[in-house]
Formats: C-alpha cells, sequence, structure tokens
C-alpha cells in the first residue's frame, strides 16, 4: 500500500516537474502557423474583392464586359472579352496538343509498358514538369514561332498558335501523370477478367480501363485546362499584347495572365483606374481557375467507381 | 441459331470458314493492338524529343556566352558585358527569405494537420483551403503581395517582399510533403516514445521531427526550386527593368534570374545578342534547378527510411 502511493507520488512529481506549459503552447503555435494559409486565401479573395469594387465604381459593367479594350488611349476602355477570348483560344490550342498526347501516353506508361522502360521513361516526363514556365516562353518565341513561320507564311511575330502548342507541351506533364495514376487504380482483377476472354491489350485499355478510370482522367484535364488558363509567362512573352478582339489564332492577342504583366511592368500608377483593372482581370482569372477546380474536384468525387 | 443452321446444311465446309473466319478476326485485333501500342510508345517520345531540341537550342545559342565575366559581371547594355552577377545574387537572397519562412510555417501546418487536429473540421477545412490555394495562378500571388507587402507594409519591391509572396505560393507543396513524411513515421515509435512518458511536444521533437526530416527536406528543396524558376509574380511585384547594381540589404531593389531572362527576351527584337544571353542566363537557372533536384533525390534515397 505504501509503496503503490508512492509510486503515484513520483508520477505525480514528475508531471509537475515536465514543461507542461511548452506542451499546451505548442498546439496554439502550430495553429497559428496553420491558419497562414487560410489566411492568405482570405486575403486574396479580399484584395481582389475591394479593389475590384473601386474598379467597377468607377468602370460600368457595360464597359467591362465588352470587346473594346484600350486602357492606355486618353479615353480608356477596360472591355475584358478580348482578354477572356485569347485566355480561351490559347488555353483550347494547349489542350488539342495535350489531350490526346497526353492521354495516350498514359495509356502507354500505364498498360503497355515494362517496369524498366515504365522507369525511365516516367522521370523523364517529369523533368518535362519541372522546367521553370518562363523557360517554355524562350523557346516559344524563339524557335517554334519561326519553326511555323516556315510552314504559315501569314503567321505573326508574336501570335496565339505557337504560345499555345508550348503550353499544351508544358500541361503534358500533368495530363499523363493523373491519367495513369486513375488507369493505375483500376484493379488487376478487371483487366485479367477482359484477358480471360481473350481480349488483346487495346481493348482491355479501351473497354476496361479507361471506362474504369473516367473520372479520374476527366479531372485530370479540366485540372490541366486551369493551370493553361493561369499559366503567365509564355503567352507574355510569345503572344504578344495586341488588345484586338480577333478568332484568327495567327494574330497576337493578349490573355488575362498577360494583361496583368503588362500593365503592373508598365506604368499603372496606384490609385489609377488602369491599376484597379489589374484586380478586377485578376478576380476573373481567379473565378475561372477556381471554378475549374471546384469541377474537377466534383467529377472524382462523383463518378468515381468504387472497386 | 446461324451456326445451327450452317451446320445442317455442310458441316466439313462450315467448319474451315469458321476457322478463317476467326483467324482473320484475331490477326486484325492483334495487328490493331500492335500498330496502338507503337502509337502511344511514339507520343510519349514526342514529348521527349521536344524536350531534347527545348535543351539542345537553348545549348547551342548559349555557347560562347558563359563564362566566368558572365557569371561574375554586373549588367550591362552592351551584351558583350552584361553579366547576371546581380541575378545570382538576387535569387540567393530569395532563398534566404523564402526558406525560413515555408519550413517554419509549413512544417508547423502540417504537424498540426498530422499529430494534433487529423480529424474534425478546422483540420478539414485547411485541407480543403491548401489544395484550392495550390491551384491558384502564380500571377494572382502577385497581385496579393503587390497590395499587402508592396504597398500594405511599403516594402515595395524589396527582396523581402518578393520572398514572402514566393513563401505563400509555395507553402502548400512543402505543407504537403511534410504530411507526408509525418505520416510515414510509423505509429509504434510514437507509442514506444509515450509510453516512457514523454509529452506530446517531446515527442513530436525527439522522435517524429528526425524521422520525418528526410522527407521534409526533399520537399523543402523541391517547394525552392519552384520559387527560384518563378517570374509572374515578381513580375507584378513591379521589379524594375534595368538594375546595374548589386542588391545589399533585403530591403534592396533585385533581379532574379529568371527576371533577366525575361528581359532579355523581350528585347531580343532591338538586339539580337540578347537572346544569347537569354539562353545562357537559362543553361545557369536549368543546371541550379538539376542540382537541387539531384540534392532532393540524393536525400531521399540516402536517408529515408524503411520501417
Amino acid at each position: 500500500m505504501e509503496q503503490k502511493t508512492n509510486v503515484r507520488a513520483i508520477i505525480k512529481n514528475n508531471f509537475a516537474k515536465k514543461k507542461r506549459t511548452t506542451d499546451k503552447a505548442m498546439p496554439i503555435f502550430f495553429l497559428v502557423c496553420a491558419s497562414v494559409s487560410v489566411i492568405t486565401t482570405i486575403g486574396i479573395v479580399l484584395t481582389l474583392f475591394t479593389d475590384a469594387y473601386k474598379f467597377f465604381q468607377k468602370v460600368p459593367f457595360s464597359d467591362f464586359f465588352s470587346t473594346n479594350l484600350a486602357p492606355l488611349s486618353p479615353e480608356p476602355h477596360f472591355g475584358i472579352l478580348p482578354l477572356i477570348n485569347g485566355t480561351l483560344l490559347t488555353s483550347l490550342i494547349a489542350m488539342a496538343v495535350a489531350v490526346p498526347l497526353g492521354l495516350t501516353a498514359a495509356m502507354y506508361l500505364s498498360e503497355f509498358a515494362s517496369d524498366k522502360v515504365r522507369r525511365v521513361l516516367k522521370p523523364m516526363m517529369e523533368l518535362l514538369a519541372g522546367v521553370p514556365t518562363i523557360v517554355y516562353g524562350f523557346f516559344a518565341y524563339s524557335f517554334v514561332t519561326p519553326l511555323l513561320m516556315k510552314i504559315i507564311p501569314t503567321l505573326e511575330a508574336k501570335n496565339a498558335l505557337s504560345p499555345g502548342i508550348v503550353m499544351g507541351i508544358m500541361i503534358l506533364p500533368l495530363v499523363t501523370s493523373l491519367s495513369e495514376d486513375a488507369m493505375k487504380s483500376v484493379p488487376e482483377a478487371m483487366r485479367e477478367g477482359a484477358y480471360g476472354l481473350g481480349s488483346t491489350k487495346l481493348e482491355v485499355t479501351l473497354k476496361v480501363v479507361i471506362p474504369a478510370a473516367i473520372s479520374g482522367i476527366m479531372a485530370s484535364f479540366v485540372l490541366a485546362i486551369s493551370r493553361a488558363i493561369g499559366e503567365t509567362m509564355i503567352v507574355t512573352i510569345a503572344s504578344g499584347s495586341s488588345k484586338n478582339f480577333t478568332f484568327d489564332i495567327t494574330q497576337s492577342m493578349q490573355t488575362m495572365t498577360g494583361y496583368i504583366v503588362e500593365f503592373t511592368s508598365g506604368d499603372a500608377g496606384s490609385g489609377t483606374t488602369g491599376y484597379y483593372s489589374l484586380y478586377a482581370v485578376g478576380l476573373m482569372l481567379f473565378l475561372f481557375t477556381l471554378v475549374l477546380n471546384l469541377i474537377a474536384q466534383y467529377i472524382s468525387k462523383k463518378f468515381r467507381e468504387e472497386y | 441459331m446461324m451456326n445451327y443452321e450452317i451446320e445442317l446444311t455442310s458441316k466439313e465446309a462450315d467448319k474451315a470458314y469458321k476457322i478463317d473466319i476467326n483467324k482473320k478476326r484475331i490477326d486484325h485485333r492483334i495487328l490493331l493492338n500492335n500498330i496502338a501500342k507503337k502509337a502511344f510508345f511514339s507520343s510519349m517520345i514526342f514529348a521527349l524529343i521536344v524536350l531534347g531540341l527545348l535543351l539542345y537550342r537553348i545549348g547551342v545559342q548559349s555557347i560562347g556566352w558563359i563564362d566566368l565575366q558572365f557569371l561574375t559581371g554586373k549588367l550591362s547594355i552592351s551584351p558583350e558585358k552584361a553579366g547576371i552577377f546581380g541575378a545570382i545574387i538576387g535569387t540567393v537572397g530569395l532563398i534566404c527569405v523564402v526558406i525560413p519562412v515555408t519550413l517554419v510555417i509549413g512544417v508547423s501546418t502540417a504537424i498540426y494537420l498530422e499529430e494534433y487536429a487529423t480529424q474534425g473540421k478546422i483540420s478539414g477545412f485547411i485541407k480543403v483551403n491548401l489544395s484550392n490555394l495550390a491551384s491558384v495562378p502564380s500571377v494572382i500571388f502577385g497581385l496579393l503581395g503587390l497590395s499587402l507587402f508592396g504597398r500594405f507594409f511599403n516594402l515595395g519591391s524589396s527582396i523581402l517582399a518578393g520572398g514572402l509572396t514566393l513563401s505563400l505560393l509555395v507553402l502548400p507543396i512543402v505543407v504537403v510533403s511534410s504530411q507526408e513524411a509525418i505520416k510515414a513515421v510509423p505509429g509504434f515509435l510514437r507509442e514506444a516514445s509515450n509510453g516512457m512518458g514523454a509529452d506530446k511536444w517531446t515527442t513530436i521533437k525527439k522522435v517524429v521531427l528526425p524521422v520525418a526530416l528526410p522527407g521534409i527536406l526533399t520537399g523543402a528543396i523541391l517547394a525552392i526550386s519552384r520559387a527560384i524558376g518563378e517570374t509572374a509574380p515578381l513580375v507584378v511585384l513591379g521589379i524594375p527593368t534595368l538594375i546595374m547594381r548589386v542588391p545589399k540589404s533585403f530591403m534592396d531593389d533585385f533581379t532574379t534570374l529568371p527576371i533577366q531572362i525575361y528581359y532579355w527576351t523581350l528585347d531580343t527584337v532591338l538586339t539580337p545578342e540578347y537572346a544569347n544571353l537569354a539562353a545562357a542566363t537559362i543553361v545557369v537557372l536549368l543546371v541550379t534547378l538539376f542540382l537541387m533536384n539531384s540534392v532532393a533525390i540524393f536525400i531521399r534515397n540516402k536517408y529515408q527510411r524503411g520501417f
């Protein structure tokens, strides 16, 4: 009996000696650090909305959603439609490159390649993802555009086609790796079932694996569009700053991101309408990518097949 | 039904006919399979050829331009004398801000999510928020930095402002990789530590973090290599085009390697030699990134312990 109380007393004593305060204080410190990311999001939303609000006090909605964009003229107009047009066209070109190449590359890596080949090819593919976008921009401007000019003589030095194609190469690893992950997670038993019925690899891939992995594949496409829309340096360098509303991809056109970069590195004094227009365009860009990301999350959650 | 009818008319002929049809069909299917395999492989190879072309072009253009004078020289208008010493110092300064900020906040967030609030509304919210933050375009972070650090805290376009902006940008990468590293620490280590009477913070400090350190470092290096290659947010912060001085403190204006590439690429219209300077800077940037990634892979392979 005596011994028991002794042990208890020792434990109690030890506990009292231990720095209980640090143990109690640390979670609070961690929570504060964890809240930084939340504060960042709030900060982004807040700055975009307040400054865009100031913009809309000066410029009516009808002017913002028009095709007339001339921010530096004596009578400035801030129509965003040319920018949205440029953004969507370059992104569509990028998707036209990235979707077929990415999906087939993913099918190869996931279904056809041997382990040995995959171990060599996959890291090389990931190298493409590690190249900074400014390097792609330089490549598009100094190599792809002159190359395309030989095929299309009417191509301008700055155009939407070349950055679109290069952007497709840039988002290719994203499509490939996400689609491959989706295909890899299809259970082997389903493939074996199809093989047992005498299917070839191609038939197994097209009729079993892809239908089963379709949610992940679609989500990877949506994420890739979102990445292309938010991409800045490639389009800024290679697509130029023409503010015309045109569907001709051989011409120069500006994207939303390109507008933001051009205008801040130019002479946008704080407090001018031009300065606030950055935030209005930024808000549109933010909403575009946010909606696309929510769609991607919805697709992969809603249409996921559980095996 | 069909088979039965044919069988009635001529048993022998039918047999031969059926085998013939099947053989043809099977040959056809196998042929398709092989063609598809080659096509898929070639789309995989196409991406790698583009990567090779990109590296080759940049390598050729930079030949003869990278020397000691280029690495240690100051910025100059004449291409022969121009050097990137200022950009290198600017990049190093940027890293010196990004590393401590992201490591402290990122690892703390990961510890909070994995050790203290594994489930529940707050951690769920932070996780959703982080994944959304990771997909916000980098230009938007530039706008946040411009109004928060540049204007509100009046840091202008200093190294500190740029570093803090990039820290927020790469924060999700550090958090996610640290989370993975902490998750990989087996539960029995924690239990053993708790069984010895250690409180939670002591367990984290003495057991969890040391074991998770290689994974955390790998993630941090990857995050920093992302920050080094980032251009758009810094351009949006309003970094001046030409900085002849080398930055001396964290409050000075600065330029980094990608920004130098950007401005030289823009000015190739005026001075064609700037393309060579841009290519040479790209080589320096890519070599830096390659070395950093190699270190990350080395750390992961050497120090990651399996349990």
